[in-house]
């Protein structure tokens, strides 16, 4: 297939981070000459509301925040009632351990998330369009403030945009740091001035979300993904990357590889090429082995070197969101949001874990039970494992509460901090068993590589 | 009695003006953050019923987000917060033996204010920065990329500051 289109590399497609490095791209003029805000003109000129959407569903672009939810089809259910506003909400919360990349899009390519908003905000009738940003990227605010000032002084902001009658303001709202109000109606509570609480669902914010108005929420990357959805339309979209993986996916790689970073892929290449080739992570650091790869951000399963890189069934693993969950949970993970965690030989899976439970544990709203209690006693159980208290029994105990957890939530961080435990033991038991059994070793040094997760070489650890 | 200056006060509006009329209690985060800034690195209860006032809220419902969030100090801060993250990928790049070294460097744990009130030492969960680990955010920026050589040009240049400001 040749597509007739600027934004072909030899290593695969950039839709998103093709413009990222040009000199001054951050400024209005220079992304202007660069081919920025094509889609914006497109859109508000020749398209209607309707037919951006049916593009945008044509493309099969999926939400990149995490749940990986059709865009296009989430549009569509925005109600219209008579007189009531509708809001678009662009969730630049981006909390989730493990997971960069927004950030990475609005330091360096602020104007291409300020097009997609105007094009999407046009598409879903938004006057006054939200950005909720996590509070500590307080810098960030003031690059995304010059972005619409700039905007807005060449006409793509503010009254009767290019004459089509259709206004539009997008404001910058800073969070003050809580994991929770990356959840969707937890951030429009935040956003109305309120606790981070998560609301019972439905109605769903389509119905009535911020202020009890029509409201769609969507990741900072998926709303910048708008961009080349309509400057291609839909169906090339949909040409680039496998089956229901379309497009091209952000990921912001970290942990024990050779170059951490943020890297856009076409979804079509290996977790192993991934991980080695120099165009990606450029392999394990230190010239150390893999042992395991949590490959969607802190919430979703870990899993071992072996089941990393090749499904169970023998076939290679891919980087997309069908391939990694193969395996369903018993031997399969995530895409999730793109956050991709790599652990060498020498790391503890215990004390990882033990992070992430910690971590959960903080972020938990507290308005259930099984949520703020659970992720408070996974947590002690945890650290008495680690510190060399743990007893035999406090393994399946750990089993029994993440299985309490999961499914008896009102949002699903309940979930998020359930599964991340759940695979610790499934795929890691020895470790959780050698720390019990060894406890004052286990204080000095790490279990090392379990021979399971070695790919390469059959011996026993 | 606390009260915005001029310049404060055109940043309180200007925050006003993003929400519809009937809909004021949506600035509550970020006028917060402006109080925040403006008192003194925290919220006293005097600064909530202030910020109360402003919005025609209740104070329970300013004490009620203040506690929820973990950007907003309900006690003094040192004049400079070294928050350094302790999550997984920071974890496994060091960030331990980084919190440890700040530590013994400060002569504070984790939680603590150096006595003449110049460092604050807390731990964070994930700043969204874990590609550039060990980290931490100092004010309105991230330290990235740290090592002990790093962590005491830090405190130096922060001792500096200090003086030419005083
Ligand atoms: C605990 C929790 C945290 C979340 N954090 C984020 C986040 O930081 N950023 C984000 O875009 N979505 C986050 N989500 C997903 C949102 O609820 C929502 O699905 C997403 O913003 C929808 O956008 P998308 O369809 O474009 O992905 C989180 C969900 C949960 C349950
Ligand atoms: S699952 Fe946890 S975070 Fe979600 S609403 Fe319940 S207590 Fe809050
Ligand atoms: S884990 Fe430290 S910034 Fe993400």
């Amino acid at each position: 297939m040749f597509l007739n289109f600027d934004f072909i590399y030899d290593m695969g497609v950039k839709l998103l981070l093709e413009k990222a490095h040009v000199e001054g791209i951050k400024n209005y003029d220079v992304y202007r000459r660069e081919g920025g805000y094509r889609s914006a003109e497109k859109a508000l000129k020749t398209m209607s509301p309707d037919t951006i959407v049916e593009e945008v569903k044509k493309s099969g672009l999926r939400g990149r925040g995490g749940a990986g939810f059709p865009a296009g089809m989430k549009w569509s259910f925005i109600a219209k009632p008579e007189g009531v506003p509708r809001h678009l909400v662009c969730n630049a919360d981006e909390s989730e351990p493990g997971t960069f990349k927004d950030r990475y899009l609005m330091e360096y390519l602020p104007h291409l998330l300020i097009e997609g908003l105007i094009v999407s905000s046009f598409a879903l009738g938004s006057n006054d369009t939200y950005i909720y940003i996590r509070g500590e990227y307080a810098w960030i605010v003031d690059i995304l403030e010059q972005a619409i000032t700039e905007a807005k002084n060449n006409g793509w902001l503010g009254k009767n945009i290019l004459g089509t009658g259709f206004d539009c303001n997008i404001h910058v709202q800073r969070g003050a740091g809580a994991y929770i109000c990356g959840e969707e109606t937890a951030l429009l509570e935040s956003l109305e001035g309120k606790r981070g609480n998560p609301r019972i669902k439905p109605p769903f914010p389509a119905v009535k979300g911020l202020w009890q108005r029509p409201t769609v929420v969507n990741n900072v990357e998926t709303l910048c993904a708008v961009v080349p959805v309509i400057n291609m339309g839909g169906e090339e979209y949909a040409k680039i990357g496998v089956g229901r993986s379309t497009g091209t996916k952000l990921i912001s790689a970290c942990g024990n590889i050779n170059k951490p970073g943020v890297y856009e892929i076409d979804m079509t290449i290996s977790v192993e090429e991934f991980i080695y080739s120099d165009e990606y992570c450029g392999g394990i650091a230190n010239g150390k082995r893999l042992k395991a790869c949590i490959p969607g951000g802190s919430s979703v399963p870990i899993l071992p070197a072996n089941l990393l890189l090749k499904t169970a069934k023998g076939e290679t693993r891919y980087m997309n969101y069908e391939s990694l969950a193969d395996g369903g949970f018993a031997t399969g993970s995530m895409l999730g949001s793109g956050g991709f965690i790599v652990l060498d030989e020498d790391q503890c899976i215990v004390r990882h874990t033990l992070s992430l439970t910690r971590f959960y544990r903080h972020e938990s709203c507290g308005q259930c039970s099984p949520c703020r209690e659970g992720t408070h006693w996974m947590d002690r159980i945890m650290r008495n494992i680690e510190y060399g208290k743990g007893k035999m029994s406090d393994i399946d105990l750990l089993w029994e509460v993440q299985g309490n957890i999961e499914g008896n939530t009102i949002c699903p961080l309940g979930d998020a901090a359930a599964w991340p435990v759940a695979a610790a033991i499934r795929h890691f038991r020895d470790e959780f068993e050698w720390h019990i059994t060894n406890p004052d070793e286990a204080q000095k040094r790490n279990f090392g590589l379990a021979h399971y997760a070695d790919p390469f070489l059959n011996i026993t650890a | 009695m606390v009260k915005f200056n001029d310049i404060q006060e055109r940043e309180f509006n200007r925050l006003l003006a993003r929400y519809p009329n009937d809909k004021k209690k949506s600035a509550l985060l970020p006028v917060l953050h402006l109080a925040q800034d403006s008192f003194g690195g925290w919220l006293s209860s005097e600064v909530m019923d202030y910020v109360a006032s402003l919005l025609e809220l209740k104070p329970i419902e300013v004490y009620e987000v203040a506690t929820f969030y973990s950007m907003y100090n309900l006690k003094p801060v040192g004049k400079y917060m070294f928050e350094v993250c302790q999550t997984g990928p920071c974890m496994i790049k060091g960030s331990d033996e980084i919190i440890a070294y700040i530590g013994v460097k400060l002569g504070i744990k984790p939680g603590e204010t150096t006595p003449d009130g110049m460092f604050t030492l807390k731990t964070v969960e994930c700043l969204g920065a874990c590609g550039y680990a060990p980290m931490m955010q100092l004010g309105k920026h991230y330290k990235e990329h740290l090592t002990k050589e790093k962590v005491d040009a830090i405190i130096e240049e922060c001792r500096k500051n200090a003086a030419t400001n005083n």
